[in-house]
């Protein structure tokens, strides 16, 4: 699907080689008002690995993926992302959002736009890639996400599933480098869950770099190849999947895992 | 049609119910091109009002302080303040002011004459309005939904363009549609600075022709139904840009 004759290519830093992280989260503060959200958060991950982050609610989870697309500033540290400061004022926002695509727990499709037509904005309007090539490749994207004969059906027309699968062709369509799941199946219905769990493993084995907030330890466990445990702003432990949640050292792991699993 | 024209002279001598100003040339004339100012009147007016609505919402989101209170002080002027008393003002205060230019015939002539000023006047007056009823739409538009516009790398003029304006158009478009009848209704208003619209016309011919009932008659009939037209073209809109499982 990320044939290179799609899009022009991304401007990254002359520095960085694909055998450094593509993602350098390092000492990451983040406040809103006087609740100290992210209290130093460091992590890396490396091209084509599948990080999946845990931890009970409002441990800022989802702040952290936030930042790594810049949709919300940080206090202090540094974010790189492909070897180039997100953080900094001087930074091409585009060219950031271009690398990183993001799917929601709200999905938030455009209600006013077809299926389709949700995959098609973004490449139109910000890449200004030709119409028909990024129809055929929106295409391409519906059936990749098995929802062929669902084009012009609106978002209001699709269940919770299927219109998280749209989000996901919709990221998808920019040909990000790295996609950030924002816990996508936490407003879905248990059936529904699975078809899009299925969707993004299919990305993973594709050799997509995903970070992935989820309440879901089975799929973690499954498809991440690091797991990172977050409690009150910060990282209490990680480590790969099978010694995380067998050997846990921390009573703050241990805790969360035993209501959990 | 010249039967009907005969028929309803023979109204007028048989019963003494006076449309003159059907039967007449003349006065049929100046009837038609008053309705024809007003229709003008009212779509010019509708078309800026809109505008200067959906550029005042946009300047409201604006992050320079400066901008806002710029909207804000021009919302509050003219919606405090009577529109007749501001249509006064633009003519009667502001007109002189204005640099005069030369006509075809070599004669200084004011810039803009009174249905200029009454398409300015009328225009800020609704169009104040309308910047209120477009930011409510504008709120009530998820952000959620303008931050995966943003995630997706769509510019602050892209995501009001093509995210938050389409789906706050929708949201307000029922309160819009009030301030815009309305508006077409004030038209006649402009009565005031001699414009030759259908109140103005009318009220020639009934001095004239000393026709007040008929001429009342016709006057709120022409009213009523081209606001009705408008109402029916509004509603086709609002179905139209209905969205399945959006807003119902």
């Amino acid at each position: 699907m990320r044939s290179g004759t799609e899009g022009q290519a991304v401007s990254t830093n002359p520095t960085w080689t694909p055998d450094q992280p593509i993602v350098a989260v390092h000492d990451v503060h983040k406040s809103f008002g006087a609740i100290e959200v992210l209290k130093g958060v460091s992590l890396d991950v490396a091209k084509g690995e599948v990080v999946c982050i845990i931890g009970p609610s409002g441990s800022g989870k989802s702040t952290l993926l936030r930042c790594v697309n810049a949709l919300v500033p940080i206090n202090k540290g540094s974010i790189k992302v492909e070897g180039q400061e997100v953080h900094d004022p001087a930074l091409d926002k585009l060219a950031l959002r271009r690398k990183v695509g993001m799917v929601f727990q709200q999905y938030n499709l455009f209600p006013h736009k077809t299926a389709i037509e949700n995959i098609m904005m973004a490449p139109l309007l910000v890449l200004k890639r030709p119409k028909a090539e990024v129809e055929a490749q929106a295409r391409r994207l519906m059936s990749k996400v098995r929802l062929e004969g669902k084009e012009d059906a609106y978002p209001g027309e699709l269940s919770g599933g299927q219109q998280q699968r749209v989000a996901i062709a919709r990221s998808l369509a920019m040909n990000p480098d790295i996609m950030l799941f924002d816990e996508v199946t936490a407003a879905l219905d248990p059936e529904t869950v699975k078809e899009v769990l299925v969707t993004i493993r299919e990305l993973a084995e594709e050799g997509m770099t995903c970070m992935i907030v989820t309440h879901e330890m089975g799929f973690a466990r499954e498809i991440g190849d690091h797991i990172y445990f977050t409690d009150r702003g910060v990282i209490v432990e990680h480590g790969a999947p099978d010694s995380f949640f067998t050997q846990a050292s921390d009573p703050r792991t241990r805790a969360f895992l035993s209501q959990i699993l | 049609m010249d039967a009907l024209w005969d028929l309803l002279r023979h109204v007028h001598d048989a019963y003494g119910v006076n449309l003159v100003h059907f039967y007449d040339g003349f006065e049929r004339g100046r009837l038609l091109r008053g309705m024809w100012t007003t229709v003008k009147l009212a779509a010019i007016c509708i078309a800026f009002s809109i505008l200067i609505g959906i550029v005042g919402a946009w300047l409201q989101t604006s992050r320079l302080r400066i901008l806002k209170a710029a909207v804000q002080g021009y919302i509050q002027f003219f919606r405090n303040t009577p529109p007749l008393v501001q249509m006064y003002f633009f003519y009667f205060a502001l007109g002189p002011q204005m640099p005069r230019v030369i006509n075809d015939f070599g004669v200084p002539q004011p810039m803009f004459g009174s249905f200029e000023w009454a398409v300015l006047s009328l225009s800020f007056f609704a169009g104040a309005f309308n910047v209120e009823i477009f930011r409510s739409g504008v709120e009530a538009v998820q952000k959620a939904t303008v931050e995966a516009a943003d995630s997706l790398g769509f510019s602050r003029w892209q995501i009001y363009r093509y995210v938050v304006l389409p789906l706050a158009v929708r949201i307000c478009l029922p309160a819009l549609n009030n301030n815009l009848v309305n508006l077409a209704k004030t038209t006649t208003q402009a009565y005031a600075i001699a414009v030759p619209e259908t109140l103005f016309v009318a009220s020639q011919i009934w001095s004239d022709r000393i026709n007040v009932l008929e001429m009342m008659v016709t006057l709120l009939t022409f009213y009523l139904l081209m606001v009705g037209v408008f109402v029916w073209a509004m509603t086709r809109l609002e179905r139209r840009l209905r969205v399945p499982g959006f807003g119902q």
